[in-house]
């Protein structure tokens, strides 16, 4: 955005104005500048203003991106979404950017006796497609496998999907929402039967209470955090913090309530054993619109290679269910808990009082958990029982990390068990991808093959061949990357990494492609709330970059698959877009024609009737009910939702005297994910330059360790060196230690460990067992 | 040449009053936070003097209540 700024000292000005805002971003949750959006636009810039969906998070706030001779020069919120109506945070106003810098990938690199040579892209995907047909040929379709991203667009998501599953004819497909989103996604299916949150974010104008359970929003989910804030100040909206540790949306909620590490479930518990004991059960809408049910205890936590989990689905009555809760007062929870019985009874009477509205917000604390699906079945247990549910303001929602995990892979499903409608297992949603991929029915595979961790595992036991990643990182963002980047290193495999920098998973790679950046492609993202956004493309991608639909297409021409990839290249994403749509016909999830997604910024689906459904079941807004009643969970066959006995069960890994530590990992506002882009931001960079290990005061103390000393955490599968830091940013609670995972060079994810809950499969990052030492 | 930044913040209720006294003073870019009451402010001087002289003057602005340097640059041009 810099480009029009042409002497060095407004230059200046505005890194020393940008250095300003975000020491204030990193001080005050949730803050907005709007109005320096408009800065240092010279005056008598021609700008072109075009709109897009943000590329940093699964909020989706609207941008409006600044162009001029091509260029892309400035950036700000877009006033007309509804998500963000103008704001936007320190990455958001930063994003673009990351594309001027100089070691961008902007031709193909193909490895030759150990080194990179700059190869023309149609050579490199010529090689791409003969590896992959060569790996069939010699070992099955089941020998090649893509991984992808819940910041793939939904064209590339789609067009990933047709290629390995309709094309080709493998299920070897998932991407890394595995790693955020699919404990949420098992416990949609499980307690409703379809997927994605109930509500939109227009709940936050209309709830008395926000319970956020385990969710630094104030960092991962800024712009929301901020219209929570407002409602706060507006109307005396509170906020409850609910976490393993203190952070920046602690201090500025209105209650902050720490729980030791995996016992949420039991707290849950215990808010539904007070609910009922006090009589706030919503008796009217439990008998009407739920089910009781209990799964398979004991399940394991999927340590070991070709793990394999089956729930055996049991239906119980209310009577049990409440036998089952006596294990779980407030009294018996509270001793291992660590929450007061107190604040057990304070979070179970905000859910029981009927005259009070309440959302309950959650991301990767619930999801990256070996008992995530469980975790989501308790709180829409709590939501169940009180009938507070897909009213405005009242409502469980649970927030994606990525730009595109709901609109990419959950609604395409770039999953081993997913298809664009429906899963792989079942005859009928096969007989529609095979109608509309014009591929015949048995090419499409009926049995899931690998999620994320176990295909790279697969990969590590040779037993996949080639495999693709795309818009991904997983040699930083994996669990246990100890194991996987030498596994990825392996001359049994065949490695093509497509992205736009340079990262620790391009370094293992045997082709790299150089893939075209967010608005120098045209595309579309769904966000949290099942908002659809579309974008042109804005700019040119610089050298041979190209979009990732584009060079997946190419590919499969070249594998002889022709027929099924008639795009053009400038039009290709409408047109696929046309296609995917038909997947979604019909009033539950139909989705917004683009002439509409054009005009918009972004649309919310259900879209029936030229009209967006706010909050679905509820039959006042969502025209897919039709029991004539006042609710409809038509997810499931009789049409209730059910209600989950989950006990609670142990981490695998727990503190001990040789690990005396628990380990939480997760992100800070300044970063993206694993830092590839964002750390490439210069004022981002600055502001937040590398990882760092936090302990609490005490434990600091009683050890010895200063501030900035450099510590080695370790655990049984590696270690990882970083500075210490007591009282900064975040404050973990005693006997636990918390690092961010945004830093290349400080890999703590060398340290984590690839445990997972069994229904998801998403591993869990919040809690291994580690020992600290003096570096 | 120094520029510097600041984050200035403002007595509660004179957000405007503090911005506006900030660009009447001159050499003061201003942009204020749209929900926090927080201004932050990019200072823009010929010489270490000047700079000293700018910052005397901001600080005896009856409306602020603190402010706090986040980072200086001293350039030629
Ligand atoms: S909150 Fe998320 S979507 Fe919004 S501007 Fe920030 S990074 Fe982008």
């Amino acid at each position: 955005m810099y480009d029009s700024v042409t002497n060095r000292r407004s230059f200046i000005k505005k890194m020393a104005m940008l250095s300003a805002i975000t020491a204030a971003a990193s001080m005050f949750p949730g803050i907005v500048f709007a109005r320096e959006q408009e800065k240092g636009i010279p005056e008598n810039a021609k700008l072109d203003w075009k709109k897009g969906p943000c590329r940093f998070c699964g909020v989706g706030c609207g941008i409006l991106v600044g162009t001029e001779n091509g260029k892309a020069v400035a950036v700000k919120g877009d006033p007309n979404s509804a998500v963000n109506k103008g704001l936007l945070c320190v990455k958001g106003y930063h994003q673009i950017m990351c594309i001027q810098s100089k070691d961008r990938l902007e031709t193909a690199l193909v490895k030759k006796n150990g080194k990179y040579v700059e190869t023309p892209l149609s050579e490199a995907l010529d090689l791409v497609a003969s590896k992959m047909k060569e790996s069939i040929s010699q070992n099955g379709k089941d020998s090649v496998a893509m991984y992808t991203s819940g910041q793939s667009t939904i064209p590339e998501g789609y067009i990933a999907s047709k290629f390995m599953k309709g094309a080709i004819g493998t299920n070897n497909l998932d991407c890394n929402a595995r790693l955020c989103m699919a404990s949420a996604v098992t416990g949609f299916l499980t307690s409703f039967g379809a997927d994605e949150p109930m509500g939109c974010y227009e709940d936050i104008d209309h709830a008395d209470y926000f319970v956020t359970w385990g969710n630094n929003m104030a960092e991962m989910h800024p712009v929301l955090f901020s219209r929570m804030l407002e409602q706060k100040t507006k109307r005396g909206a509170k906020i409850i913090d609910f976490a393993t540790r203190t952070t920046r949306s602690s201090t500025a909620s209105d209650r902050s309530i720490l729980f030791e590490p995996q016992t949420d479930l039991a707290v849950a518990n215990a808010i539904c054993y007070e609910i009922i004991k006090n009589g706030w059960v919503n008796k009217s809408f439990v008998e009407k619109h739920c089910s009781f049910s209990k799964g398979l205890t004991n399940i394991g936590y999927g340590l070991e290679d070709k793990f394999k989990f089956t729930d055996k689905p049991e239906k119980i009555d209310f009577e049990s269910y409440k036998e089952f809760l006596k294990d779980y007062s407030p009294e018996k929870v509270s001793k291992y808990s660590k929450v007061s019985v107190k604040d057990i009874k304070y979070l179970a009477a905000i859910y029981g009082d009927p005259n009070k509205k309440v959302v309950s917000y959650w991301c990767m604390g619930m999801n990256q958990h070996t008992r995530g699906t469980w975790m989501n079945n308790l709180v829409y247990n709590i939501h169940l029982l009180t009938g507070k549910i897909s009213q405005p303001g009242n409502g469980p929602f649970s927030l994606t990390g990525q730009p595109s995990a709901c609109g990419t892979a959950r609604e395409v499903g770039t999953f081993t068990h997913k298809l664009p409608h429906g899963l792989v297992v079942n005859k009928k949603d096969r007989e529609m991808a095979a109608k509309i991929w014009k591929v015949p029915v048995e090419r499409i595979p009926s049995k899931p093959t690998y999620h994320a961790t176990e295909m790279f595992r697969a990969v590590d036991r040779g037993d996949i061949n080639f495999i693709w990643v795309q818009a991904t990182n997983p040699l930083v963002s994996l669990p246990k990357t100890s194991r996987y980047r030498p596994a990825m290193e392996k001359k049994s495999c065949f490695v093509v990494v497509s992205d736009v920098f340079p990262t620790p998973t391009t370094d293992v790679a045997d082709v790299i492609l150089p893939a075209a950046w967010h608005i120098e492609k045209g595309g579309l993202y769904g966000n949290s709330e099942r908002r659809t956004q579309y974008w042109q493309k804005m700019v040119d991608a610089p050298g041979d970059a190209t979009p990732d639909t584009w060079m997946f297409i190419e590919v499969a021409r070249r594998m002889g698959f022709e027929g099924l990839f008639p795009y053009s290249k400038e039009n290709h994403v409408e047109e696929i877009y046309y296609e995917y749509r038909q997947f979604h016909e019909g009033a539950e999830h139909s989705m917004a024609p683009l002439e509409v997604l054009k005009k918009e910024s972004g649309v919310i689906w259900p879209y029936v009737n030229g009209k967006s459904t706010q909050w679905r079941y509820n039959a006042k807004y969502d025209p897919a009910c039709s029991n004539d009643e006042d609710f409809h969970f038509y997810g499931k066959p009789d049409g209730r939702a059910v209600i989950w006995q989950r006990p609670f069960e142990d981490a695998p890994e727990k503190p001990n005297q040789e690990y005396p530590f628990w380990l939480n990992t997760g992100r800070v506002v300044e970063h993206w994910h694993t830092g590839s882009m964002t750390r490439r931001i210069p004022v981002l960079h600055q502001a937040m330059p590398n990882a760092y290990v936090e302990f609490h005061p005490d434990d600091a103390k009683a050890l010895g360790i200063r501030n900035g000393e450099n510590i080695k955490v370790s655990s049984r599968r590696g270690s990882c060196t970083l500075p210490a830091s007591i009282n900064e940013r975040g404050l973990p609670t005693k006997g636990q230690v918390f690092v961010p995972f945004f830093d290349e060079n400080m890999l703590i994810n060398d340290v984590t460990l690839d445990s997972f809950c069994p229904i998801s499969k998403e591993p869990d990052y919040k809690k291994c067992a580690v020992k600290v030492e003096r570096a | 040449m120094p520029i510097k930044s600041y984050l200035a913040h403002p007595i509660a209720g004179r957000k405007e009053e503090l911005m506006t006294a900030l660009v009447t003073l001159g050499q003061c870019e201003v942009i204020p936070a749209e929900n926090q009451n927080i201004l932050a402010l990019v200072t823009d001087t010929q010489n270490e003097k000047e700079d000293e002289i700018l910052k005397e003057k901001i600080e005896a602005l009856s409306s602020l209540k603190l402010l706090a340097l986040v980072s200086g640059f001293n350039t030629s041009q």
